[in-house]
C-alpha cells in the first residue's frame, strides 16, 4: 500500500520534472524507494537492545508499530516534495547521483552487510571525498548488529574493523586504479581531491568558504585552508564516543555535519539529511527552538535569490548582503542539528532516569543545558 | 543560547509576550510610523556628500557659447516635425556635425491598448549619433537622451545637436558621447536598451544595432520644453522602484549651485529652514511624493530602463514657470557641459555611494541604514503575533477523557485546500484578464483594456468569495487550532513577502507593511462577521493602491475627486499590467501571485466558521 503511493508520489513527480532527465529522476526514485527501507529496520535492533536498563514511566516515551506505521511514507515525502530536492533535478546536478550512492550504502549498513557497504562507501568517498567521515557510524552500526562489545580491547571488534577497513580501502583504490586506466594519467587526482580539498574555485554558493578565502591574504591561505577541512572530520571522533550505541543517529548528524562544512555545499545535500528528519518524530517533545529554526530556514532560502538578483544584476547590493544570507541559513541549520541532538540526549536521559525528575529533596527538578 | 536553552528564562519570555501581546504591537506599529515620519526632519539626518573621488575634486571650466545655435536647430526639429519623427533630418544633421549617425526601428504589439496615450500597435524609430572619443579606445561611454514624442520637447534636441557640435571640437573626451532620439519614450529605449546589450528581455522586435560605444557608464535624459527656463527638475525613481548611484544626484545640484540655477526635486522649490515646522512640513511632504512615486514602480522618466542594466542615469526636466529670473540657453548648456565632462573623468563605474535612499531634499538623504529601522519595527509586530500563536498552539490542553491528539492538531487538509485555493486564484488573477480578453469583448460592449481591468477586478472580488463555499465542500471539522495555524501561515507568509519586497523596493514594502499589518494582527473569526469583512476590505492591497492614488494627487497638489479616483485606479491596474509586459516590472506578478493569495488566507481566516 505503501509503497503504491509511493511509486504514484514519485511518478508524479516524475512527469512534472521533465521526463528527459531519466537519470536524475531514476537516481531520485531510487534514492526514495531506499530511504523508505532504511526507516522501518532501525527500531527494532534498538528496542532490543536496551529494554531492561530503562525506568519504569516512560512508557509515552517508548515508539510503538502504530505511530511508527506511516515514517516511511513521510520520509519519502519528505525528500521528494522537498523543494531542494526539486531544484536539485532541475538544475541537472550531480548531487542527485551522490545523494543516491549515500542512500544505498545506508541501506546496506541497516541490512548488516558489510561488503556492499563498503562498496558503497568507496564509490560515495571516491565521488566526493567528505562520505569519508561516514565510516565511523557505518562500523559502529555493523558492530552493533553483530553484537560486538566496541572496545579497542575487545579482539573481534579489531578484526572487525580491520576487515571493514580493508574492504573499503580496497574497492577505493580499485575504482582509483580504474580511472588511471581510463585517463591514462593520475592528473585527474589533483583535479578532484586537490580541488575539494585547496577550494581555489570562490564562486558563491550557500557554504561558508567562498567569503572567507575571498577576503583573505594569501600569507595565511593554507592555514585557514586546513583548518577548515579540519572542521568537518573534526567532529567525528567525540561523536563517536557519545553516540557509541546510538550508530543510527550518529549517521545523521555525520551527514548533516558534512552538509553544512564541505567546501562546496549545495541543497541537495540539505535536502538529503532533511529526509531522515521524520525518523525522529517522538523527538518533538523535547525540541526547543524549532519555530525559530524552521522561520530561519525558510526565510533565508526565500531571500537567496532576491539578494543574489539585488547583487548580480541590479548592482545595488554587493557580496555582504549575500553572505549575511549563508551566514543565517548555516546558523539555522547549524541549531536544527543541535537542537535534534539535544532532544536525542535528553530522551535517553529521561529513558533511564524517568520522565518526572525528582531532586533531592523530592520536589519536581527541570533539566537546565548549560 | 542561554535565553533560548534555559527552561525558567522561556517561561517568562513566553508570559511576557502571551500576556503584552497586543500594546506590544500597538507601541512597534506606532513607532515604526513615527519612525518613518521623522525620517524627514533635517537635523537629524546626513548632508548630501560626494563619495566618488574622481568626480570631487576636479574643477571644470566651462565654456559652451553656442545658445543661438540651440535655438536654431530647435526651431528646425520643430518644422521638419510634421509627420511624427524627422529620420532623415536628424541623420543627416549628426552627420554634418560629424557623429556616426545610426538607425534602430522597433516595433511592439501591446497586449491590449494604452488608452492614456493611445496607442496599440507601436512602431518607430531611434535615431542616435555616436561622437567618438579622438584619443581613447572606445570602451566605455556616456549617454545623452531625449524622448522625441513628449509634446514640445524640441528645445531638447536642439540643445542635445548644439551640444555635439561644441563636445565635436574639444579634444578632452575619455569616453565616447552618444546622443539618443528615441521615439514612443519608453518603449523606444527599451528596444535601444535591448539591442544595445542584446538581451531579449520583452517581446519587442528591432533591427540589428549598426553602432555601439562600448560599455555605457552613465545616461542623462532631457526634457526641455521651452526657450528659457526659470529651474531645473530631477527624477531619480526607475522601474521598480530602482534607484540610480546618490553621486549622480549630487552632481546634478552641485552644478546646478555653481551655475546659480535653481534646482527642485519633486517640484518643490528649496528651502533653508529645516529645523522649523513648515520646514519640516514641506521635507515631510518631498519625502512622501518620493515615497509614492518609488512606490508604485513606475519609472518617471527614460532614464528609469538604464539602471536595470548597472548604467546610473536620470532625468532632467527644465521647468519654466512664472518666476522672473530666468536662465537663457547658454547656461542650460554650461550645465550639461560640466555635467558630461565631470562623468568623463570617472575611472570606473558609480559605485561609492549610496543605491537605497530617500530623498526629502535636494541637500539631505536618508540612507537604508536610517530607514529599515522603521520597517523593521513593523516587521516585529507580524513576528509578535507570530509567536503568540506558536506559543498558544504548542499549549495542548490537558485531555481527562478520550479526545487524542488528532482532533486538536488540524489536519493536513485543512490548511492545504485554502492554501492551494488562494494561490490558484492569485494564478487566475495574473493569467485570465489578458487570456479570455477576446471572449470578454464578445459578450460584452466594452473596449479592450476596460475587458482586461474589469476582469481583474472581477476576479479579485470572486476570490473574497471562495470561504463559505470551500468549508462546505471540506470533509473536516473546523476547530480553533484551525484558523490559528492558517494564520500563523499567513502571518509568516506575509512578513517573508514584505521583507522581500522591502529589500527590492523600500517604499512599496513599506506603504503595504503600513496597511496590511494591522490586517494580519487583528484578523480572527469573530461573530460580527460584517465588521471583520469591512475591515479587511478596507485594508487589502486593492484599498492601497486607491489610497495611493488619493494621497499622491493630494500631495501633487491635484486634489481628486472619488469618481476621478475610481477611474485612475482603473488606469492604474491597466498601465501596471502593461508595465509588466513592456518593461518587465514585477509589481504586478507580485501583487497578483503573492501578495494577493497571502490576503485572501487572511479573508479565509476570517470567515472560518
Amino acid at each position: 500500500m505503501k509503497l503504491h503511493l509511493l511509486y504514484t508520489c514519485s511518478i508524479s513527480l516524475l512527469i512534472m520534472q521533465n521526463l528527459s532527465l531519466w537519470q536524475w529522476t531514476l537516481s531520485l526514485h531510487l534514492h526514495s524507494m531506499l530511504l523508505l527501507r532504511i526507516s522501518t529496520k532501525l527500531w527494532k535492533q534498538r528496542i532490543a537492545f536496551e529494554l531492561k536498563k530503562y525506568a519504569p514511566d516512560i512508557i509515552t516515551l517508548v515508539r510503538t508499530p502504530k505511530e511508527m506505521y506511516h515514517i516511511p511514507l513521510k520520509v519519502a515525502l519528505f525528500f521528494l516534495l522537498n523543494p531542494f530536492t526539486v531544484l536539485t533535478c532541475v538544475a541537472k546536478s550531480t548531487c542527485a547521483i551522490n545523494n543516491a550512492i549515500i542512500a544505498v550504502f545506508v541501506l546496506a549498513t541497516v541490512k548488516g552487510s558489510a561488503f556492499i557497504s563498503a562498496i558503497f562507501l568507496a564509490l560515495a568517498a571516491y565521488q566526493s571525498l567528505y562520505p569519508v567521515a561516514l565510516f565511523a557510524p557505518a562500523l559502529l552500526y555493523l558492530a552493533q548488529k553483530h553484537h560486538l562489545i566496541v572496545s579497542f580491547h575487545s579482539m573481534d571488534f579489531v578484526v572487525y574493523l580491520l576487515k571493514y577497513a580493508v574492504m573499503f580501502i580496497g574497492c577505493l583504490l580499485i575504482s582509483l586504479c580504474l580511472s588511471f586506466f581510463l585517463l591514462s594519467s593520475w592528473s585527474f587526482i589533483p583535479s578532484t581531491y586537490g580541488f575539494i580539498l585547496s577550494v581555489p574555485d570562490l564562486t558563491p554558493n550557500i557554504g561558508l568558504f567562498w567569503y572567507f578565502f575571498a577576503e583573505m591574504f594569501e600569507h595565511f591561505r593554507l592555514f585557514f585552508v586546513c583548518v577548515f577541512q579540519i572542521n568537518v572530520f573534526f567532529y567525528t571522533l567525540p561523536l563517536s564516543v557519545k553516540l557509541r550505541d546510538h550508530p543510527m543517529f550518529f549517521m545523521f548528524i555525520q551527514i548533516a555535519i558534512i552538509a553544512i562544512f564541505k567546501s562546496y555545499p549545495t541543497v541537495g545535500d540539505v535536502a538529503l539529511y532533511m529526509a531522515f528528519l521524520p525518523m525522529w518524530n517522538h523527538l518533538y517533545r523535547f525540541l526547543r527552538n524549532i519555530f525559530v529554526v524552521s522561520c530561519l530556514l525558510i526565510s533565508s532560502s526565500v531571500l537567496f535569490p532576491v539578494l543574489w538578483h539585488l547583487w548580480i544584476y541590479s548592482g545595488s547590493a554587493n557580496s555582504n548582503f549575500y553572505y549575511a544570507i549563508t551566514l543565517a541559513f548555516n546558523v539555522g541549520q547549524i541549531l536544527l542539528v543541535s537542537d535534534y541532538f539535544y532532544a536525542f540526549i535528553r530522551r535517553e536521559y529521561h529513558l533511564v532516569e524517568g520522565l518526572h525528575l525528582k531532586s533531592k529533596d523530592g520536589k519536581e527538578a527541570h533539566i537546565v543545558l548549560k | 543560547m542561554g535565553l533560548l536553552s534555559d527552561p525558567s528564562h522561556r517561561q517568562v519570555l513566553t508570559k511576557l509576550i502571551t500576556k503584552m501581546s497586543s500594546p506590544l504591537c500597538l507601541l512597534c506599529y506606532v513607532a515604526g510610523i513615527t519612525w518613518f515620519l521623522g525620517l524627514a526632519f533635517e537635523p537629524l539626518i546626513l548632508r548630501m556628500y560626494t563619495s566618488e573621488n574622481a568626480m570631487g575634486s576636479t574643477m571644470v571650466d566651462e565654456n559652451f557659447v553656442y545658445g543661438d545655435r540651440a535655438l536654431l536647430y530647435g526651431r528646425e526639429f520643430s518644422g521638419h516635425r510634421r509627420g511624427g519623427m524627422p529620420v532623415d533630418w536628424l541623420v543627416k544633421t549628426l552627420s554634418g556635425l560629424g557623429l556616426e549617425a545610426h538607425t534602430q526601428s522597433f516595433s511592439r504589439t501591446l497586449p491590449f491598448p494604452d488608452e492614456l496615450r493611445e496607442r496599440y500597435m507601436v512602431m518607430g524609430t531611434n535615431v542616435y549619433g555616436i561622437l567618438r572619443a579622438s584619443r581613447a579606445a572606445s570602451t566605455e561611454s556616456i549617454v545623452l537622451s531625449t524622448p522625441v514624442d513628449v509634446k514640445q520637447n524640441s528645445q531638447a534636441v536642439g540643445l542635445l545637436l548644439a551640444l555635439a557640435s561644441y563636445f565635436r571640437g574639444q579634444i578632452y573626451w575619455a569616453k565616447d558621447i552618444i546622443l539618443l532620439f528615441n521615439e514612443h519614450d519608453m518603449i523606444g529605449m527599451e528596444a535601444w536598451l535591448e539591442a544595445y546589450h542584446d538581451v531579449n528581455v520583452t517581446a519587442i522586435s528591432s533591427s540589428v544595432m549598426q553602432g555601439r560605444a562600448g560599455a555605457i557608464q552613465a545616461a542623462i535624459s532631457i526634457e526641455l520644453s521651452s526657450d528659457v527656463i526659470t529651474s531645473f527638475d530631477v527624477s531619480v525613481e526607475g522601474l521598480d522602484g530602482q534607484l540610480p548611484n546618490l553621486d549622480l544626484v549630487n552632481l546634478f545640484s552641485s552644478f546646478c549651485q555653481k551655475n546659480g540655477v535653481l534646482c527642485t526635486i519633486q517640484g518643490k522649490l528649496p528651502r533653508r529652514d529645516g529645523d522649523t515646522l513648515e520646514g519640516y512640513l514641506h521635507s515631510l511632504h518631498t519625502m512622501l511624493l518620493m515615497v509614492l512615486k518609488q512606490g508604485s514602480g513606475k519609472a518617471q522618466g527614460d532614464h528609469g530602463l538604464f539602471l536595470r542594466y548597472h548604467i546610473e542615469a536620470i532625468t532632467i526636466r527644465g521647468i519654466n514657470s512664472f518666476r522672473q529670473y530666468k536662465f537663457d540657453m547658454v547656461t542650460v548648456g554650461k550645465l550639461f557641459e560640466g555635467i558630461v565632462r565631470k562623468l568623463n573623468n570617472l575611472l570606473e563605474r558609480l559605485h561609492q555611494s549610496y543605491f537605497f535612499y530617500l530623498l526629502p531634499s535636494l541637500s539631505r538623504f536618508v540612507s537604508i541604514g536610517y530607514y529599515m529601522p522603521a520597517f523593521i519595527f513593523l516587521l516585529l509586530v507580524l513576528m509578535l503575533k507570530a509567536l503568540d500563536l506558536w506559543i498558544k498552539l504548542s499549549k495542548v490542553p490537558a485531555c481527562p477523557t478520550d479526545c487524542g491528539d488528532e482532533d486538536l492538531r488540524p489536519g493536513f487538509l485543512t490548511i492545504a485546500v485554502p492554501v492551494f485555493i488562494c494561490h490558484a486564484m492569485g494564478l487566475a488573477l495574473y493569467y485570465v484578464p489578458l487570456l479570455c480578453q477576446d471572449t470578454a469583448i464578445k459578450h460584452f460592449p466594452v473596449s479592450e483594456t476596460e475587458a482586461v481591468v474589469f476582469t481583474s477586478i472581477a476576479i479579485y472580488v470572486a476570490g473574497m468569495a471562495l470561504p463559505h463555499n470551500t468549508q462546505r465542500a471540506l470533509p473536516v471539522e473546523l476547530t480553533d487550532y484551525g484558523w490559528m495555524t492558517l494564520k500563523l501561515m499567513a502571518i509568516l507568509y506575509l512578513s517573508l513577502l514584505l521583507g522581500s519586497i522591502a529589500l527590492i523596493n523600500f517604499s512599496l514594502g513599506f506603504i503595504l507593511a503600513v496597511w496590511l499589518t494591522p490586517a494580519a494582527a487583528l484578523v480572527q473569526p469573530a461573530h460580527y462577521r460584517l465588521l471583520t469583512a469591512l475591515l479587511l476590505m478596507l485594508l487589502s492591497p486593492a484599498t492601497v493602491v486607491i489610497l495611493g492614488i488619493y494621497v499622491y494627487h493630494e500631495l501633487a497638489e491635484q486634489p481628486v475627486s472619488a469618481l476621478d479616483c475610481w477611474q485612475l485606479f482603473l488606469q492604474a491596474v491597466a498601465e501596471s499590467i502593461l508595465d509588466h509586459h513592456l518593461y518587465g516590472s514585477i509589481v504586478y506578478p507580485f501583487a497578483a501571485l503573492l501578495l494577493y493569495p497571502c490576503w485572501l488566507l487572511l479573508w479565509n481566516v476570517a470567515f472560518w466558521k
